[in-house]
């Protein structure tokens, strides 16, 4: 075993990998064909990176209307278009997918010493699903500008009565809608194959205290996809019974109640806003210990405060109806347990900022996005607390203060994890580096970016400033015009973002196995990793210790220390896998 | 519109320099506005709206009794929110700082992987300052969501993309714009007429949804008087962020005469009008409009110049005379073959309403109305 450092140069990029693909074909059919947790998991990306884009265009679009009152760019019918695209694309392509689907893709197999996901068909079928889900869903949506007629503007949350069929995109709403019934599916199946894979492949001696911290949120996160997601199918089908057989569900001209829409439609979307951040908070949680180089605080407090989160998820969606005509009781009693979710987010982030201490704190580019993670989240969290209190929700709710505080738990928190989670994996996946430097100054850029976009809006809300209007009065002409630079500022960074990154896996330098010095099993395979994972089963390592890891030159990464009686006889290196003739 | 128009105007004017062009367009919107102010249907009190002096940089004016409920806890939450902030920030930054990997310091110093008494400790604190939080809110929804009784009632209806209010005495607001009383509770209840709408005033601190086919309520008392913004907060398509309009808080007395102005106002229509209004809420009860038998004789039949046979046996010839004697002393001339059950509706319509029920019933037999 010493010194192992195999003579063979093993391939440089996925790109140019012969065996990661089924029956190692390459071309069209050797992606879209694969059963390969780490294929498929690079397929959505790029479908979600390309929606991310979509969707941003779609929010600069709407921002440099709004720089002045009234008509800056566009008139009212194409702006409530735009805000309904860009909702709807980054909800249901970008936020809900972006970290399980994508990253818990590549990583979760990994992190379990596990070959593949219990069910890889189904991965496939449910990455089929969201690609015939988004171009429903985007095509439902465009078919207003291609046949000049209204398109579908509804916002994403397509609200009853207004979405109902007297609406003159009808056919266009229910097309988008059954786009969302599938991306639903594609959502369960995701959440299914990872609770089975979680149960049945963990790495044997993989107790479920010593999973890191990532597949504790996923198995959370797989919980919510799996109860929630059925609710918004159901609520789509509801709404295409009410439409064809002309039975009184939602609509208050046959008898039905819109607001029996908002509580079908938020029994699934609170809990899916708990979809999008638990998983972020495992890739922070990941981050954090990393680069800190230090166990993480707090592991059990973490690990249940994720399953916490999603089971509290489910039993706050009324605090979205509190001034919409339900009882007052239920009123009260959501706002009650709406602060239930506050305390296992507040031990999050007391935990994150105590591993902190007495680390060794690498400032890489994940590590920036991870620390603005906490500074964001902690800004969303805290400006929840706004929203619980019921007598103050009177005030802020459908203002510019909602905005803002979920723009900072969704974007703020969801997708600067996920920007996290994709430099810190990308090495591993790719077998390339990304531009170091860069990607520091534009995580900087996109921290900054973001709070010009969204503090201006909490003030805003907060004096009246309502949501969804294409004009507004002039006194918020200031905080709106600081909003879209920031907005611009924002969208330029994650633009050069996906450029270097693309550029990236092309041209990057080439990534040591484990450049991060983390702890977890995905990093003791080569980089980018063999078809399975792993050349031969690696021994479990010990869960966020790094003692047993130093910095090697000539690796140019992390090697693993090899002892023998409590003395260091060698470093292990990480096997290479060897270009033969498959597995 | 004309008080929303014309304080758009002045604002915009105010804040030259930006968006020129629509600055004039609004200006001449103010124009338009000050010509209607001939029919003034209001003198515009100096409003806290336009005196930012009385604003905070947080929340905009308080106007109402139940401001005080949202505002100290808002402000309060602020305070609390700022000082985690800075604390988590503090804390971020200074270990990052301190602990930063540089010669020296490659290695993690020692420290416990866990703490239950501090997990617990930072576990209760929050949770004890959200029993805190749901407490102080619970009471203030409590003082929102109830009415006081013999509350002034106004009724809402929230329609595509425009607010009608109508007022105790059945008028309509001419404006779109709500008119109510100083330190007095009033009481709206509302509905929609289409898509679900939400009725928000920033200065009152309320807000509430408007759901087709059923009633919603909100209630406030405001404390000085002035103008307010109100919007619909509730998304409802092309004109939403054009549904909004003013609330206007009369000083004492203010509102008695606006609602009589703006009742003498709602008269000011063509007579045949008028009339067709007066039989819609007075005489359709008894008389019908096609012929047919009710309590007394159609309308139909009632044509200036023929005759008519009364109980007494005569006959009279039907003209104006005639018409109004029989609305406001009925039982003069009874028709034959009804009972003589009409009341009397002297004092009840004023000689303009009379005018307006003889010229309604004229218009139908010359063709002009149904």
């Amino acid at each position: 075993m010493a010194k192992e450092n195999p003579e063979n140069p093993s391939y440089t990029s996925f790109l140019e990998d012969p065996h990661g693909i089924m029956g190692h074909r390459g071309g069209f059919w050797g992606w879209f064909g694969t059963f390969d947790h780490k294929r498929i998991g690079i397929m959505y990306l790029c479908g979600i990176l390309a929606s991310l884009m979509v969707g941003g265009l779609f929010a600069l679009l709407v921002r440099l209307e709004l720089f002045f009152p009234g008509e800056t760019i566009i008139g009212p019918q194409a702006y409530n278009e735009f805000f309904t695209l860009h909702g709807a694309i980054m909800v249901f392509l970008v936020i809900v997918p972006g970290i399980p689907a994508a990253l818990g893709n590549i990583a979760l197999p990994m992190q379990l010493g596990a070959p593949d996901v219990a069910f890889p068909r189904l991965n496939l079928a449910s990455f089929y699903l969201w690609c015939v889900g988004a171009v429903l869903l985007v095509g439902a949506m465009a078919m207003g500008f291609v046949t000049d007629q209204t398109g579908v503007d509804t916002g994403w949350t397509f609200y009853t009565p207004y979405s109902l069929k007297e609406h003159t995109a009808g056919d266009a709403i229910l097309m988008s809608l059954v786009g969302v019934f599938l991306l639903g599916f594609s959502s369960i199946f995701t959440g299914l194959n990872f609770l089975t894979t979680i149960h049945k492949f963990r790495a044997k001696g993989m107790g479920w205290f010593q999973m890191p911290l990532n597949l504790w949120a996923l198995y959370a996160t797989g919980i919510m996809q799996v109860l929630a997601t059925p609710v918004l199918g159901i609520t789509v089908l509801l709404l295409s019974v009410e439409r064809f057989l002309e039975i009184g569900i939602f609509d208050p001209v046959l008898g039905g109640d819109p607001i029996l829409f908002q509580h079908f439609f938020w029994f699934y979307s609170h809990p899916a806003v708990y979809i999008m951040i638990i998983p972020a908070m495992g890739v922070i949680s990941e981050l954090i210990t990393t680069f800190s180089h230090k166990h993480i605080f707090g592991y059990r407090f973490i690990a249940w405060s994720s399953l916490s989160l999603a089971l509290l998820s489910f039993l706050v969606w009324g605090h979205h109806l509190f001034v919409s005509g339900q009882s007052r009781m239920a009123g009260m009693i959501f706002s009650a347990l709406t602060f239930t979710v506050a305390i296992p987010s507040a031990i999050k982030v007391f935990n994150w900022t105590a591993t902190l201490y007495k680390g060794v704190i690498r400032l890489q580019t994940p590590m920036l996005y991870a620390l603005s993670f906490v500074l964001l989240f902690t800004i969303g969290g805290l400006t929840g607390l706004f929203l619980g209190v019921i007598s103050i929700d009177v005030h802020l709710h459908d203002t510019y203060f909602v905005v803002a505080h979920f723009h900072y738990v969704m974007m703020g928190s969801t997708l600067v994890a996920f920007l996290g989670g994709l430099h810190y994996w990308f090495p591993k996946f790719t077998g390339k580096m990304y531009p170091e430097k860069l990607g520091q100054f534009i995580s900087v850029m996109v921290f900054f970016g973001f709070n010009l976009t969204f503090l201006p809006q909490f003030v805003m809300g907060s004096r009246g400033m309502t949501r969804r209007y294409w004009d507004y009065d002039p006194e918020f002409t200031l905080m709106h015009q600081l909003s879209t630079i920031g907005a611009f500022v924002l969208g330029i960074s994650l633009f050069i973002v996906v450029c270097y990154l693309f550029w990236a896996a092309y041209k990057g330098e080439k990534a040591p196995p484990n450049p991060w010095g983390a702890s977890t099993l995905e990093w003791e395979s080569p980089s980018p990793p063999p078809l399975y994972n792993f050349v031969e089963q690696p021994p479990l390592p010990e869960l966020y210790e790094y003692d047993e890891l130093v910095y090697d030159d000539e690796e140019g990464g992390y090697v693993r220390k090899l002892r023998d009686g409590g003395e260091v006889r060698s470093y292990r290196r990480y096997v290479r896998s060897k270009p033969s003739g498959g597995h | 519109m004309s008080v929303l128009s014309s304080l758009m105007g002045t604002m915009q004017a105010d804040s030259a320099g930006q968006a020129v062009g629509q600055a004039a367009q609004q200006a001449s919107g103010a124009e338009q506005a000050a010509t209607q102010a001939g029919q003034a249907v209001i003198n515009i009190p100096k409003t806290a709206w336009q005196d930012p002096g009385t604003n905070t940089f947080w929340l905009p004016e308080a106007a109402s009794v139940t401001t005080d409920n949202v505002d100290w806890i808002y402000l309060g939450l602020i305070g609390l929110s700022i000082f985690c902030f800075i604390g988590i920030t503090a804390a971020v930054v200074y270990f990052t700082i301190k602990y930063r990997q540089r010669p020296g310091h490659e290695r993690p110093l020692p420290s416990p992987s866990h703490n239950n008494p501090l997990e617990i400790t930072w576990t209760l604190i929050p949770a004890i300052i959200c029993v805190f939080l749901f407490v102080a809110g619970w009471r203030g929804y409590v003082d929102l969501a109830t009415p006081p009784q013999h509350a002034l009632e106004i009724s809402v209806t929230g329609l595509k993309w425009k607010w009608k209010f109508t007022y105790p005495n059945g008028v309509d607001d001419p404006n779109g714009e709500l008119h109510v009383p100083v330190n007095r509770s009033v009481r709206l209840v509302m509905s929609s007429n289409d898509v679900i709408h939400s009725f928000f005033i920033p200065a009152f601190r309320i807000k509430q949804d408007v759901v087709p086919q059923r009633y919603t309520q909100l209630w406030f008392k405001a404390t000085q008087p002035g103008v307010y913004r109100m919007y619909c907060a509730e998304y409802c398509g092309l004109e939403h962020s054009q549904m909004k309009t003013v609330i206007v808080v009369h000083e004492p007395g203010g509102y008695a005469d606006y609602l009589a102005r703006i009742e003498e106002q709602a008269l000011n229509i063509p007579p045949a009008e008028l009339g067709k209004k007066m039989y819609d809420n007075y005489c359709i009860a008894c008389h019908t409009l096609d012929g047919t038998t009710k309590v007394g004789p159609s309308f139909k039949d009632l044509v200036l110049g023929g005759q008519n046979e009364m109980t007494d046996g005569s006959s009279i010839v039907v003209d104006e005379n005639y018409i109004r004697e029989s609305i406001v002393e009925p039982q003069a001339k009874v028709r034959k073959g009804y009972p003589a059950s009409m009341p009397s509706f002297k004092g009840v319509l004023s000689d303009k309403k009379i005018n307006g029920v003889i010229a309604f019933i004229k218009s139908l037999n010359d063709g002009s109305q149904q």
